[in-house]
């Protein structure tokens, strides 16, 4: 992702607008602005999954209409239970969409015959949160695998495997069993198998959910360089929003087998729309308490680069002569940007209140009315 | 009760009859059972050519197999067994009622062995677009051999259990010079010896499946 679109944008963005504007939420950008370019890989049309159970039908997923253009990683996160895996399930047909469809490079799934759709498989690599090795092949026979299912010559099989161990940094470890491997060289060997086949797309189902931090790190790390040198496109699925911050592109946030929203990465983080998306990003870590007497008025300032440079409380609070109530407040780092919210109690006062919101409108900082039900 | 020449020529010659009888029902109970099992499996309902509506048929007719007493079909199976091995004396007498018996058994335990195979990996197999006879091959057997040679030496044991009953029906082995000589002639000592080399033919066979299964298990190290 380009940093100085993101920041023009930004700006752009401020001047077009009347100030008025950012009371309320009116702070938006234009999806994939470095993807222009590009074509959409895969394309979900109104994907739908029910699954029959002895309790009724239940849906596991609902009208997901989804682009992942070529090249990019693309995170899909929601919590335990929303249809993630279902999802990437899906698409590559491992469960097979009750309604809508799956095109991969334009062309439809539920009109191919299964040996096609095997063909696609091939084309998708897949890591998994359990690593799934075959426990009775060692590593190198393993990276194999998927090149003996083709047929691939022995010799031609064996040496590309070892380029691919030496690429994961296990280079040393062909012979060795997946029961002596720690869980991260585990998912190296995984990700060494699942690009065997040189995949077009490689999917990541929850493939660092059993890892520690600093496993998951290097691994995040690894998937990103692969989708740079190999431009593999990258599709993560997971609960985790750290991970989507470490390494994607873009992201679509499930909720209860619907899309709650979606776009680049910096553009959800700075201001997530939908309430499972202010969840993910905030954590439990915002709580709202009765401070007595009527509830006032609260705003979410959205800080861009520049804005978390500059005091910007501070500097209100000087400019208005009135304090406030900091709730919320977090930074992260977005690619290289700084991204930050605070969510401030403004005053019981309404001369004061109006104050503040006419010094954020003039300094031009982003802001967004909530409620305490959006918290 | 003296063990002279001819008590040891018998006694070998049993231990002969029921190495006889227990390996070539094992190995044709075995050709017929994995097949069955690995139907039992990959027709399952979640299974990766799911065929429910076979499945349940063929999972009934083995039921029904494994549910008839071995002594009652060696005696219902005579006019076939006249048909296939063309006598109705001797240890190969008793080798059809033999397989048909300890088939549907081994299929259960091929079944099981089978599913303990890890759902994940089947998947993973599946996501490089591996197709049904590559899972079962590449996948299914190499990935439960442990399992399956385990299940080996249970089948097994159980066969030579079996064996001990041709003695019935004009058998060989062990078991027949047990009954014969040990119990109708009141031979004690007989009795003890054919039972205590059985007990170490079992020893035997159990040892050696389970040192191959732990020694090829590549999970455990």
């Amino acid at each position: 992702m380009c940093e100085d679109a993101f920041c023009k944008i930004i700006l752009i963005d401020m001047y077009v607008r009347r100030p008025m504007q950012y009371v309320g939420l009116h702070f938006y950008f234009k999806g994939d602005y470095d993807m222009e370019d590009k074509k959409p890989i895969i394309h979900l049309e109104k994907l739908g999954k029910e699954f029959k159970t002895s309790n009724g039908p239940i849906k596991a997923l609902d009208d997901i209409t989804l682009d992942i253009m070529e090249g990019e990683i693309f995170g899909i996160i929601g919590l335990s239970g929303a249809g993630k895996s279902t999802l990437v399930r899906c698409i590559n047909y491992l469960e097979i969409p009750t309604e809508g469809d799956v095109f991969f490079e334009g062309k439809p799934l539920s009109k191919m015959r299964e040996q096609e759709i095997q063909g696609v498989r091939r084309s998708m690599g897949m890591i998994f949160q359990q690593f799934n090795l075959l426990a009775q092949r060692n590593v190198l026979k393993n990276v194999c695998f998927p090149l003996e299912l083709i047929g691939t010559p022995k010799k031609e099989a064996e040496d590309k495997a070892r380029k691919l161990l030496e690429m994961v940094g296990l280079g040393d470890r062909e012979k060795a069993y997946p029961s002596q491997l720690s869980g991260g060289q585990k998912q190296r060997v995984a990700i060494a198998r699942a690009l065997a086949t040189d995949p077009k797309v490689l999917l990541c189902d929850e493939a660092t959910s059993a890892l520690d931090p600093n496993t998951t790190k290097s691994i995040l790390e690894l998937l990103k360089t692969i989708n740079k040198n190999m431009g593999v496109t990258v599709i993560v699925i997971t609960h985790e929003m750290a991970v989507i911050e470490a390494i994607c592109d873009r992201v679509a946030i499930i909720d209860k087998s619907h899309i709650a929203e979606q776009g680049s990465v910096g553009e959800i983080f700075s201001n997530p729309k939908s309430k499972i998306g202010r969840q993910l990003i905030m954590g439990d870590q915002v709580h709202v308490r009765d401070f007595g007497g009527p509830t006032t008025r609260m705003v979410r300032i959205i800080f861009d680069g520049r804005a978390s440079s500059e005091p910007v409380l501070a500097n209100m609070i000087l400019a208005c002569k009135a304090p406030v109530n900091i709730m919320y407040a977090a930074t992260k780092d977005i690619n290289g940007t700084a991204m930050g919210q605070m969510i401030i109690q403004l005053p019981k006062d309404e001369v004061e209140e109006k104050r503040m919101i006419n010094y954020l409108n003039s300094a031009k900082i982003p802001y967004e009315e909530v409620t305490e039900n959006d918290l | 009760m003296t063990f002279d020449a001819k008590t040891i020529a018998m006694l070998l010659e049993g231990i002969w009859d029921t190495l006889y009888m227990v390996i070539i029902s094992s190995g044709v109970s075995y050709l017929l059972g994995i097949p069955l099992g690995i139907l039992l499996v990959v027709t399952d309902e979640d299974g990766i050519k799911p065929f429910p509506v076979f499945q349940k048929i063929l999972g009934l007719i083995i039921n029904l197999l494994r549910s008839v007493p071995f002594i009652i079909l060696l005696l219902l199976m005579l006019p076939v067994t006249r048909m296939i091995v063309g006598t109705l004396i001797g240890s190969k007498a008793v080798i059809p009622p033999l397989v048909v018996s300890a088939t549907p058994y081994i299929a259960r335990m091929v079944e099981s062995s089978f599913r303990e195979v890890d759902a994940g990996v089947i998947e993973a197999a599946k996501s490089m677009g591996a197709t049904t006879g590559q899972i079962v091959w590449k996948v299914l057997l190499p990935e439960a051999k442990p399992s399956l040679l385990v299940g080996a030496a249970i089948s097994i044991t159980t066969i030579l259990g079996y064996t001990t009953m041709a003695g019935f029906v004009g058998g060989g082995g062990l078991g027949a010079i047990a009954i014969n000589n040990g119990y109708y002639r009141y031979e004690l000592g007989i009795m003890i010896v054919t039972v205590v080399l059985l007990i170490v033919i079992v020893q035997i066979i159990q040892e050696i499946f389970m040192r191959i299964s732990k020694a090829t298990d590549r999970r455990s190290r």
